[in-house]
């Protein structure tokens, strides 16, 4: 269902929902389409005409900095007109006030729409419930995916490392509450990598995560051993409060990123982070600001990645010039 | 009135009874089977040739949206979704709006019964004022009131030093607990089962345990205070074991399960399909078979639609967002015949675990046709396929999973009290 969902009868991208359901070829397309997009970063005008005349509107229903920047970046880059609407939910906002605000934003003849919603599947419901000629971006539905994001990962790793195959990869932290890690391990088992490997006290994992395909470790140092890329996840402040975990002190001495643990890994291991940042929390500042770090780069390479995605699925819809 | 049922195949688990014969129902109960009493003169004559007549059935766990939610369903619109099913007995969940908590409302759902013309709908009292699980519930008010049993629906009493002087108050007055095995905290509001599905698309899980945990609590207090407990709308594999211990230990304790509970699993709903949310979570499919095996062995002894009918924005949203339960009361006796012909349980135990067990339950003198007994009486042809559609669906909530699906089984009479209340209008 969600492969019928997100490519039309050509099977080319028209929503992109999750990378559940999409092949490697599909995925490498994206990274090869970026790849073109990425030199433009450094040229004095930053523009191609793809989708001028088109009409984006950026649906956050969830606050975000980073991710809506990158997404108007990238949607300006293609000569988009560019609407970006910020709507604080609230506990009584259901269903049929989301499913209001996108008929009223269809009547205004938008071509497409990039949400973040706090509640699972809430793309996948716009997706289903909109017109037929408007494409869905997911910028992250609750705990579910996040796939440009890892889409944008995926390009940091082929960036660094130029092959999947061989590759071991450990991500760290809290697994349980993130969309980043779920749309992650699925991009790089359909990628192919060697191992991945989640690293987190049982508290923030997810029941059966190892049916995800990955193995399973409690033990910071022991899990980074052999690892070629080291992912670490942002630890909200609220886990303390929920009794999922006891401090913050203690989470850093057995689960942050430390220079000292750092060489643990391989010597040329990547260290990557989808932000923001908790520093001292999850990750040492030497360590998020050192050689190794490619967090930085994350962030530009998102602009390039969400103007790949957007261009492919408008354009496999025969809509671009 | 006197009506006579000819040539059906009978089937009444209760006197133990599968033949070819006549039925004879006079002034709205079973007169005899077989041979027509001395002078019977029929003023109406059913041909169920090819079709099987058997006790109407008794479901233990409904929601018909009134009294609050009209907009959802109505008594009206749901009780000829029951009468078309081959349901002469309802049994009502007490969250309706006001809750079930005062006999004033109790009057009010037996008003509106009678207003829709069927007669068979039990009020069940709530367990605790407003569902709140903090004070007890004028318990024997209601039960005077014609409240069949106490229950807290799906609402939580998380003080157990409550629930256990609601189950002694209970006990006191000869009260059957009807209570759903829920923890609250272990349920963290969750909408799935806790499993690999629930964590490949990020859906707050529900773990079995929050289920098996409440239910041993309350298998404890059933020892202590001895009450009578009937556990509804099982989900999971511990659960029917843990049934089954305490029924080998001697505790008279029943149980039902959900007709979809025995057909689908977590992995229907994928990836978000809201039509699958119901509560307790579909589960695992070693479940949904231990469920079964349960059934069959009688630990389970019967079936309930959990009929939970729904507007179409209660099912329009992100999955999480939307509201549990399925419309199920039209799809309770093919789904029921779809076990049989599977091999999960005979069509004795099928009609007997929605008729005549469910009667046991809430002390019913129904269930069985046996002469002298009020003459509820379902019809069914048993090998008659439909589609589910909008020009045969009745109920006013359309949030099935079976839409559009052909079944097979369908009601063609159904007498309450000796009154028909439903006939199948189509052609064969």
């Amino acid at each position: 269902m969600s492969t019928n969902l997100q490519l039309n009868a050509e099977g080319k991208l028209k929503h992109f929902l999750s990378i559940e359901g999409l092949d490697k070829t599909l995925l490498t397309e994206i990274l090869d389409t970026a790849e073109s997009f990425i030199g433009m970063n450094d040229q004095q005008i930053k523009k191609v005409p793809l989708l001028r005349g088109k009409t984006i509107v950026n649906l956050f229903f969830e606050n975000s900095t980073r991710t809506r920047t990158t997404f108007e970046l990238a949607a300006k880059r293609l000569s988009a007109d560019v609407l970006s609407m910020s709507i604080a939910t609230s506990s009584t906002s259901k269903g049929e006030s989301l499913l209001d605000t996108i008929r009223n934003l269809e009547a205004m003849y938008v071509d497409m729409f990039v949400v973040r919603h706090g509640i699972s599947g809430a793309a996948h419901f716009i997706a289903q419930q909109t017109a037929p000629h408007i494409s869905v971006i997911n910028a992250g539905d609750g705990q579910h995916a996040h796939p440009t994001q890892a889409m944008l990962d995926m390009f940091t790793i082929r960036q660094v490392k130029r092959d999947f195959a061989a590759l071991r990869v450990a991500i760290i932290g809290d697994i349980l509450h993130s969309r980043v890690a779920r749309s992650q391990i699925q991009a790089l088992n359909t990628l192919g990598v060697a191992e991945i490997r989640v690293i987190a006290p049982k508290t923030l994992l997810p029941a059966h995560v190892e049916k995800l395909g990955v193995t399973v470790c409690h033990d910071l140092p022991n899990g980074l051993q052999d690892i070629d890329v080291i992912i670490m996840l942002r630890l909200q402040k609220e886990r303390m409060t929920s009794a999922l975990l006891p401090s913050e002190s203690e989470y850093f001495r057995c689960f942050g990123l430390t220079e000292q643990k750092l060489k643990i890994a391989k010597p040329d291991a990547m260290v990557m982070h989808p932000g923001p940042i908790n520093r001292g929390v999850e990750i040492d500042s030497k360590v998020a600001d050192g050689a190794q770090s490619v967090i930085l780069k994350q962030v530009s390479n998102g602009i390039a990645v969400r103007m790949a995605i957007m261009a492919m699925a408008m354009q496999k819809q025969g809509r671009v010039a | 009135m006197h009506v006579i049922i000819e040539n059906g195949r009978i089937i009444d688990p209760a006197n133990q009874l599968d033949c070819v014969a006549n039925l004879y129902l006079a002034d709205g109960k079973i007169a005899a089977v077989t041979n027509p009493p001395d002078g019977f003169q029929a003023d109406m004559r059913l041909d169920a040739s090819g079709q099987i007549v058997c006790p109407g059935f008794i479901d233990l766990s409904t929601r018909l949206r009134e009294p609050g939610q009209s907009r959802k369903a109505t008594f009206k619109s749901e009780v000829i979704a029951a009468a078309s099913s081959g349901v002469t007995t309802l049994c009502l969940q007490p969250d309706t709006s006001p809750v079930i908590d005062t006999p004033a409302v109790a009057e009010l759902i037996k008003e509106l019964a009678n207003k829709a013309g069927y007669r068979q709908i039990l009020p069940i009292a709530a367990l605790t004022r407003k569902l709140e699980g903090n004070e007890l519930s004028s318990m024997l008010a209601l039960k005077q009131a014609g409240c069949i049993a106490v229950s807290n629906a799906g609402a939580p009493v998380t003080n157990l030093l409550i629930l256990r002087r609601a189950m002694e108050y209970a006990a006191s007055h000869d009260l059957l607990l009807i209570f759903r095995p829920n923890d609250y905290w272990l349920g963290n509001k969750g909408c799935a089962h806790e499993g690999a599905i629930a964590t490949r698309y990020g859906l707050p899980g529900i773990p079995d345990a929050a289920e098996t945990i409440a239910l041993a609590h309350c298998l404890e207090l059933a020892e202590l205070t001895g009450c009578r407990v009937h556990f509804g709308q099982l989900s999971c594999k511990r659960s029917v074991i843990k049934i089954q211990q305490a029924q080998k230990y001697g505790l008279a304790v029943s149980a039902d399960v959900a007709i979809h509970q025995l057909h689908l699993t977590e992995n229907d709903m994928i990836p978000f399909d809201s039509a699958y949310h119901v509560l307790p979570p579909l589960r695992t499919e070693a479940d949904k078979q231990f469920l079964r095996q349960g059934l069959a062995s009688g630990t389970i002894n019967c079936i309930c639609s959990d009929h939970q009918p729904h507007d179409v924005d209660a099912k329009l949203g992100a999955f999480p967002e939307t509201e549990p339960g399925i419309s199920s009361l039209e799809t309770l006796l093919p789904l029921t015949l779809k076990l049989v012909e599977q091999h999960a349980i005979d069509l004795q135990q099928a009609i007997a675990a929605l008729s005549q067990h469910p009667a046991d339950i809430l002390r019913l003198n129904k269930g069985a046709l046996t002469p002298g007994l009020p003459a509820d009486i379902c019809v069914f042809d048993p090998e008659r396929e439909w589609q589910v559609n909008p020009s045969t669906w009745k109920s006013q909530g359309c949030n099935t999973p079976y839409w559009q699906h052909t079944l097979k089984g369908r009601v063609t009479h159904t007498l309450q009290a000796g009154k028909l209340i439903y006939r199948l209008h189509e052609p064969a």
